[in-house]
């Protein structure tokens, strides 16, 4: 153990802390102009034009977002429990940023003499982390909920609680069966897998249905949004927030998807694997590059996916929502598993 | 039971099909949808640099008239507040001296003519009833503004500009009078 902590040189402290700060800045400017995305794609398919007065085609207007929510006035209720109603936000936006540790956003990179992984942390139960931190993110919530000392907010976060607890199950079954398919559960390894054009989509269509499925009721994501059903519960868990505090849940929403779209892509479709261009041909920087660039078009498109589901259809029920995860989601989940199982031990013997 | 419009219609209540209750077909027929709206062309107008065409027998603000040498229309008759419906016409005549010719056309003219534009409904009946061919409603609407008091709108407000002190502001307002005039004239003879 002393022996790998001298192991680490300054170079790679400096080196991951320049990508962690990357990663983290990326991932704030995607969240940001997530909201934006989400405007426009709103209005564009309600035939409105959406946001367009701040600088060109609106451009600036999540920077006066921002700058709104920041100069709004702070208010924490009486009857609030101050530590805990401060923490919720920031556990929301914490675990909002964690899960971003674990995914390869590319292949290695040569900069500089150095052979520089694009991926803070390879760790071999990369997905297990994944998953531990994605619950973790419910905690944000729940606290926020039931610190603030009002009814509709702590209906909220009971909502939330229930339906990750409940889809956290179906998501996890579905993700058994593709890690008997891949036999791992290192991100990176699952990637390299997929390099050769065949991505995990192929092997495992239900599982990713109902991974997908359950990824919009992680990220309370229309039709699951029901912990801020706006109609009922005033703003759901946070009704009592203003200013910041309540920017950065809205924010750990967006970075939430923005990470999901991500370890979706590097899950079924083949991460930073670019479809018909043969990597090995290129130089590694190139194909550095070119990986990163098809993962940002695959994380794109699963937001737009997000989006689009959200202004189609409307809110499940509360107890459509059970039904479908318990009734529907996990006995599916099951069954994909045992075929799964039973195909990959037939193809082995 | 007779239906009672040709529109009326059976409610469909068989138990959903499996392709029904499982949701994704429907879901995927209504995100094709709203896919197609996304490329729609967009109806929304960017007001201030944009605007809405009027119709052309819209009825805004109203304007009280002058002739050529600046003179005003109005002799304060009281027609046009006799014809008001909603009663928000307000005037005080008076008398024109000598030496006022150049400001009046008649030797009759309104010393306080009022308009309640919180009470005008826009019905252009006093135009109608207008005899001396002195008030006018024009295309454009009254603005917002913090307290009822300003919504009384006084003969500052509504007389056109003069035509020497002002040639161009009264060639503007004279010339949609004209236009006006013209499209009353020609839906009259429709």
């Amino acid at each position: 153990m002393d022996n790998f902590i001298l192991a680490i040189d300054l170079a790679l402290i400096i080196e991951k802390f320049v990508f962690i700060t990357v990663i983290i800045l990326t991932s704030l400017v995607i969240a940001m102009y997530t909201t934006y995305a989400e405007r426009k794609v709103a209005g564009f398919m309600q035939d409105r034009l959406g946001p367009n007065r701040a600088g060109p085609f609106g451009l600036l207007q999540p920077l006066a977002d921002g700058l709104k929510l920041f100069f709004k006035e702070e208010i924490i209720p009486n009857s609030a429990n101050k530590f805990l109603f401060v923490l919720g936000p920031a556990l929301a936006m914490i675990t909002a940023m964690l899960t971003s540790a674990v995914v390869p956003w590319g292949n290695k990179v040569e900069l500089f003499g150095r052979s520089i992984e694009l991926q803070i942390a390879d760790i071999n139960i990369g997905i297990l982390y994944v998953f531990g931190v994605v619950s973790l993110g419910v905690y944000g919530i729940m606290i926020g909920g039931w610190a603030s000392n009002n009814k509709y907010s702590l209906m909220g976060g009971l909502r939330a609680a229930s339906q990750i607890i409940s889809y956290e199950l179906a998501m996890g079954i579905a993700l058994i069966a593709l890690l008997m398919v891949t036999g791992t559960l290192s991100l990176r390894e699952m990637v390299q897998q997929q390099m050769n054009g065949n991505w995990n989509i192929l092997y495992q269509p239900l599982g990713f249905l109902i991974f997908l499925i359950c990824v919009f009721a992680e990220c309370n994501r229309t039709p699951f949004d029901l912990p801020e059903a706006e109609n009922e519960l005033v703003g759901g868990y946070h009704s009592e927030y203003s200013s910041m505090k309540l920017g950065f849940y809205l924010f750990s929403e967006y970075v939430n998807m923005f990470i999901a779209s991500a370890v979706m892509s590097s899950l079924y479709f083949g991460g930073y694997d670019m479809p018909f261009v043969d990597e090995t041909q290129l130089s590694a920087n190139v194909a550095a590059i070119v990986g990163a660039a098809a993962l940002l078009i695959k994380i794109v498109f699963f937001l737009f996916l997000f989006m689009w589901v959200r202004w189609t259809i409307p809110r499940f029920r509360y107890d459509q929502l059970m039904n479908l995860g318990w009734k529907g989601l996990i006995p599916l989940a099951l069954a994909n598993m045992l075929i799964t199982g039973a195909v990959v031990l037939f193809l082995n013997k | 039971m007779n239906a009672l419009t040709s529109r009326a219609k059976q409610v469909d209540r068989r138990p959903l099909s499996f392709m029904e209750r499982i949701y994704l077909p429907a879901i995927l027929k209504g995100m094709s949808i709203t896919l197609r709206h996304f490329f729609k062309k967009k109806v929304t107008i960017n007001y201030p640099e944009e605007k809405r065409p009027f119709s052309p027998v819209f009825r805004g603000l109203h304007i009280l008239n002058r002739d050529e040498e600046g003179r005003e229309n109005c002799t304060a008759c009281g027609l046009c507040a006799v014809a008001c419906p909603a009663e928000a016409i307000t005037m005080e005549a008076a008398e024109r001296l000598s030496g006022e010719e150049h400001l009046y056309r008649e030797e009759k003219y309104a010393a306080k003519y009022e308009i309640n534009m919180l009470r005008c409904i826009f019905c252009g009946l006093c135009e109608e009833a207008c005899p001396k061919d002195a008030i006018y409603l024009t295309e454009t609407f009254a603005p917002a503004n913090f307290n009822r008091r300003s919504f009384i709108y006084g003969k500052d407000h509504l007389v056109i500009p003069h035509p020497q002190q002002d040639p161009e502001a009264f060639a503007k307002a004279k010339g949609l009078i004209d236009e006006r005039k013209e499209k009353v004239k020609t839906e009259q003879n429709a």
